[in-house]
């Protein structure tokens, strides 16, 4: 396939070359010309005010690998030291809805960890449980998990494989898709079927959380994606669900790197901010240090967490570890509270999955309000302060 | 010893936006650097040839134009440089990047391989892992800092969600590294110099030996079906009147949800 200019439409209107995120279009003499920069993302097919660009298929484009075969989906459930961790729960929600959808099963993979462990992933949504005791995935080495994840894959034909987008899914998962010769869609935060073809959609951000892109594997299977935590929303938990726990060896796993230590280094706040139902955010606007101790304030009062802005951390009114959005933590509270925070794209991609976002900021156009639930226009240092003796007020 | 360093030509995307209505990007006078991430692998060659050395070499998968990126790795002190360029590689996800990679480095041998955590623009953190896995040599992801090498062994930390892994590989090994790691040198004069001088060697499909079923959109598994602008809510309540009002009206929103 190829993305090409009709020149008998092209009118050398170059409005195609600003869109270009690849430098890809040039102008020669007066008509567009794309060239090999072009990455197939279309952005100026809908831009071209004449329908002058146009998409070439070519032979050979279309090679389909025997997909039929692959059924059901699974959830690669990442543990550290023995606890299955959260996105692993949050990924089988995101999982049962999609084999319910598809009418299929959902499976859990477990490596390390222990039955009790396996049993849980059952109660969150699994069916069927591969689980593998082995001690070499007490630590995380990535030849072990991917050859494992491979040998596994190749046997049972699953349709979609789901894992968390953390340092560990995504550092190993991409060698398991190299080796079974399937697509990889990266950090995804929404998992859709497509009703027509029952291709998955994976909705995922790029260029630094600045677009969103919708990508296929529309003929290689599995359909591989790792998923950003705290996206997905756990399902049901029952205690009396039932499934199958199959137990699997690892025989003829080897792994050439060692873990020799590990060290943990959780501040306080990091736990805080990821666990925290409320979140107290504040950004440049505060103008001054000061502005955090009247959020923390607020914080107390609901028992919540302070977070920050990269604009307010660059500034040095509150350490790193505070830090919200693209360079900082993703976070995903039940209450968001953005003082002061004008809302560049960078700090939206860390928050706007919150389930309630509130903005309070003195300009009105401030691009915050637009993921907000509720906007109050006005100075946070009127506005907090309100806040923080009417909250007291309603919790007596 | 050899080293290798991949490195990706990118959009500066802090510049990048996309418009809202016609959800197309936004990129007038968006300038091509090189990817962040991958000074700083460069930077993580440069002193381990300081150390031991080590002669590096820096390649680069794109379209002609990526020779800037190479000449400013020359400029910092790179040996070597290839551009692998080929018509045929254009549209490639990670597979194929990874694949015409795997086929260009089997061909220049190394010892080390190190590549940026994650390109700015994809954002994938994909490609070095896949490298490795194509070579059959150990990856470790997301280094921190380099704690010992020697000609037969690495040492380094691996970042976690938690804190971080002293972890040891043999060589040859893959590494990604984030920014933590160092801070890139600027271009030397003479560097400099020798960038604007250097005659850039171009591998194409022959070359690096791979098939061309393999490669470019072709042999890319992924699509990109389309891009869209991040989505804004549509239920916003925006409050009225005196802030007073704006914040009784907020509270008495808040009043049925229960964590208040
Ligand atoms: C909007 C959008 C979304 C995309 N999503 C996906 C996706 O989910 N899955 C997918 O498989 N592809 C995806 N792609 C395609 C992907 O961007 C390209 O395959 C790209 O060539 C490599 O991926 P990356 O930019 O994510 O690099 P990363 O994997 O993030 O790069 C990591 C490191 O690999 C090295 N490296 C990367 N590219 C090169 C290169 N060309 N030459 C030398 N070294 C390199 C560098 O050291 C870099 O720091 C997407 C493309 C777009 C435009």
């Amino acid at each position: 396939m190829r993305i090409a200019v009709n020149i008998e439409r092209c009118t050398g209107c170059g409005q195609c070359i600003d869109s270009c995120p690849f430098t890809a279009i040039v102008m020669q003499e007066g008509k567009a010309f794309i060239n090999e920069y072009c990455q197939f993302c279309r952005a100026c097919m809908s831009i071209c005010p004449e329908g002058a660009i146009i998409e070439i298929m070519e032979e050979g484009d279309i090679q389909k690998a025997d997909i039929s075969d692959y059924k059901g989906v699974w959830v690669f459930a990442e543990q550290r030291d023995g606890m299955v961790a959260s996105v692993a729960y949050e990924l089988l929600g995101a999982g049962r809805r999609l084999a319910d959808k598809l009418k299929a099963e959902l499976s859990a993979v477990l490596f390390g960890s222990t039955e009790d462990q396996a049993k849980e992933l059952i109660r969150w949504g699994a069916d069927k449980v591969y689980h593998c005791k082995d001690s070499i995935f007490e630590k995380f080495n990535d030849e072990p998990y991917s050859q494992l994840l491979t040998n596994l894959v190749k046997t049972h034909k699953p349709e979609i494989v789901l894992a968390g987008a953390t340092p560990i899914g995504r550092s190993f998962i991409p060698r398991v898709a190299a080796r079974v010769r399937t697509g990889l869609t990266a950090d995804c935060t929404a998992l859709e079927i497509d009703g027509d073809s029952g291709n998955l959609l994976q909705i995922r951000p790029a260029f630094g959380g600045n677009i969103m892109a919708t990508i296929l594997c529309p003929n290689h299977r599995p359909q591989m994606a790792t998923v950003r935590p705290r996206v997905m929303k756990r399902g049901e938990y029952n205690a009396d669900r039932n499934g199958e726990i199959i137990p699997v060896s690892a025989d003829n796993i080897t792994s050439r790197t060692k873990v020799l230590e590990t060290i943990k280094e959780v501040s306080e706040c990091m736990v805080n901010l990821q666990e925290a139902d409320v979140i107290v955010a504040g950004g440049r606007g505060l103008g001054k240090p000061d502005g955090f101790k009247m959020l923390e304030e607020l914080a107390e009062v609901l028992n919540g967490a302070v977070g920050a802005s990269r604009a307010a951390v660059d500034e040095g009114w509150i350490p790193y570890s505070h830090q919200v959005g693209q360079t900082g933590k993703t976070v995903c509270p039940k209450i968001y509270i953005a003082c002061g925070i004008s809302g560049a794209v960078q700090h939206l991609v860390g928050m706007q999955s919150s389930d309630i976002i509130i903005a309070i900021n003195k300009n009105p156009e401030a691009p915050i309000f637009n993921v907000a639930t509720y906007g109050i226009v006005g100075d946070v240092y009127e506005v907090v302060p309100l806040l923080i003796k009417k909250f007291k007020e309603a919790k007596q | 010893m050899n080293i290798i360093i991949c490195i990706k030509q990118v959009p500066d995307t802090a510049e990048v936006r996309i418009n809202p209505e016609t959800n197309t990007l936004i990129r007038e006078g968006v300038p091509s650097i090189i990817n962040p991430y991958d000074l700083h692998a460069i930077e993580a060659a440069l002193k381990i040839k300081e150390k031991t050395g080590a002669r590096v070499t820096v390649i680069t998968m794109g379209p002609p134009q990526a020779e800037d990126a190479l000449r400013e790795a020359i400029s910092m002190g790179a040996d070597d440089v290839r551009l692998i360029s080929d018509r045929a590689f254009a549209g490639a996800d990670t597979w194929a990047t990874s694949y015409a990679l795997y086929k260009a480095i089997e061909k220049l041998g190394y010892d080390i391989i190190l590549c940026g955590k994650q390109a700015i623009d994809g954002d994938t953190a994909q490609v070095g892992p896949e490298v490795a896995e194509f070579l059959n040599i150990p990856h470790i992801a997301y280094i921190r800092k380099i704690e010992d090498v020697s000609d037969k062994s690495i040492k380094v930390q691996r970042l976690m969600d938690e804190g971080y892994d002293v972890v040891e590989s043999p060589l040859p090994v893959l590494l990604t590294v984030v920014k933590e790691l160092n801070t890139p040198r600027l271009p030397s004069l003479k560097g400099k110099m020798a960038a604007k001088k250097a005659v850039i060697t171009r591998m194409d499909l022959n070359a690096i030996g791979a098939e061309a079923e393999n490669v470019g959109l072709k042999g890319s598994p992924t699509q990109v079906k389309n891009i869209f602008a991040p989505q804004s809510k549509a239920d916003r309540k925006m409050f009225q009147g005196s802030v007073e009002e704006q914040v009784d009206a907020l509270v008495g929103e808040l009043r049925g949800v229960k964590c208040v």
